[in-house]
């Protein structure tokens, strides 16, 4: 074969592009620009456990959408017992009120884009 | 000695009449007026409207302000994009069927209070692919789900009271002064009057109904006896919308 040392070199070195923003993130330690939540704005717990909330909140919403519009039913019994009602604006919003500092900041880092706001009004946006 | 043709007869004869008249029997001893069964549990929501208490407020639009104040719903300068939940039309075009020379001018000539009926066999339902639109159970309330709808305007089309608006354009910038406990709705959707079930849920009265002054308005139960609206249609004649159709509409006029 010729020039096998040239062509190895030439994949290691395209290996090492490619690969660039994988491990610069490790060895900074932490993948880029995490994004910082704003903390509730009152209680101490969510509806659900935070790591819960973290990853199913948006089955939660789903749940809470059909609970209400379909079934009529409207209040949730949180994990710690509290009984909260299942609305995004009084219930959600009443502890995160800044949508932008809370639901956005993660949203936009995950680029997810729920249409939940072309309907349901963000209070602050028409203050 | 077997069973002639003519006995034969006879004896079938009696015996479908007989299982016919039984089922009969069982159908209409466990159903009301209406044909619907109910076990106690489940309410039956209606509205009755009084055309001679209306008719004496002449320009007065306080139920529609209210409603279409907490509903979101948007204001459109022409009438191709109008969404409408409660409106007001002529007696001509709400109860055409019904006119005849010798009624009363002042009743025939005053406009009548429109809104969806919350029919009893909702031909909306019937014809929406999404179940969108459904009727609930619990209280017969025709809800919509906007969340579901696609905008294919079936149901549009299968309403025969024209109680429901298509949103042709994004109503947010149309709406004066947005209520931020309601959902605003998008292009693409229809929407219709809910008889604010969000309000009946804690046990207020629909917003028209406490929005009008004179009393013209009644909201209740059905299934109750003793509710408000069973209590109007025992003592008034009363009147609904294109009866014939037999989508039994639940908005009842007094006359
Ligand atoms: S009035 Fe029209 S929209 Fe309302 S329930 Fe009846 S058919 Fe459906
Ligand atoms: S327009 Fe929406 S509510 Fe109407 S029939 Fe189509 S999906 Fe159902």
């Amino acid at each position: 074969m010729y020039d096998a040392g040239k062509v190895i070199i030439g994949i290691i070195v395209f290996l090492v592009i490619a690969s660039f923003p994988i491990w610069y993130a490790v060895a900074g330690g932490k993948s880029a620009d995490i994004p910082e939540l704003e903390k509730a704005a009152k209680g101490d717990n969510c509806v659900m456990e935070t790591e819960e909330m973290r990853a199913a909140h948006m089955d939660l919403l789903n749940d809470w959408r059909k609970l209400v519009v379909r079934d009529g039913l409207r209040y949730y019994t949180a994990f710690d017992g509290e009984k909260v009602e299942m609305s995004m604006t009084k219930t959600c919003l009443g502890c995160h009120p800044n949508k932008d500092a809370f639901c956005d900041r993660c949203h936009n880092y995950m680029a997810v884009n729920p249409y939940c706001w072309d309907c349901h009004v963000n209070p602050k946006e028409f203050e | 000695m077997g069973i002639d043709r003519r006995g034969f007869l006879k004896v079938s004869g009696l015996t479908v009449l007989g299982i016919a008249s039984g089922k009969a029997s069982e159908t209409f001893a466990s159903s009301d007026s209406h044909g619907h069964t109910s076990d106690g549990t489940t309410k039956r929501y209606a509205m009755v409207i009084d055309l001679q208490l209306c008719k004496e407020q002449e320009g007065c639009t306080d139920c529609v302000n209210a409603c279409h104040h907490v509903h979101n719903v948007p204001e459109f300068d022409n009438r191709k994009d109008e969404v409408k939940w409660i409106w007001k039309d002529s007696f001509h075009h709400a109860f055409h069927e019904q006119e005849h020379h010798y009624l009363d001018k002042d009743i025939v000539n005053h406009p009548v209070l429109l809104l969806c009926n919350h029919c009893d066999n909702p031909p909306c339902v019937q014809v929406c692919p999404t179940k969108a639109t459904f009727k609930r159970e619990s209280d017969g309330i025709v809800m919509m789900d906007w969340h579901r709808c696609i905008g294919c305007r079936y149901c549009v089309v299968a309403c025969p009271y024209g109680s429901r608006s298509f949103n042709w354009r994004d109503p947010r910038p149309h709406i004066e002064e947005v209520v931020d406990d309601f959902p605003t709705r998008t292009r693409g959707v229809v929407e219709k009057c809910t008889f604010c079930e969000e309000r009946i849920f804690e046990g207020r009265p629909p917003a028209c109904v406490e929005a009008c002054k004179h009393g013209a308005m009644a909201f209740g139960d059905l299934e109750d006896p003793e509710s408000r609206v069973r209590e109007l249609l025992r003592d008034r004649f009363s009147i609904r919308r294109k009866p014939a159709l037999g989508t039994e509409p639940e908005v009842y006029y007094l006359v």
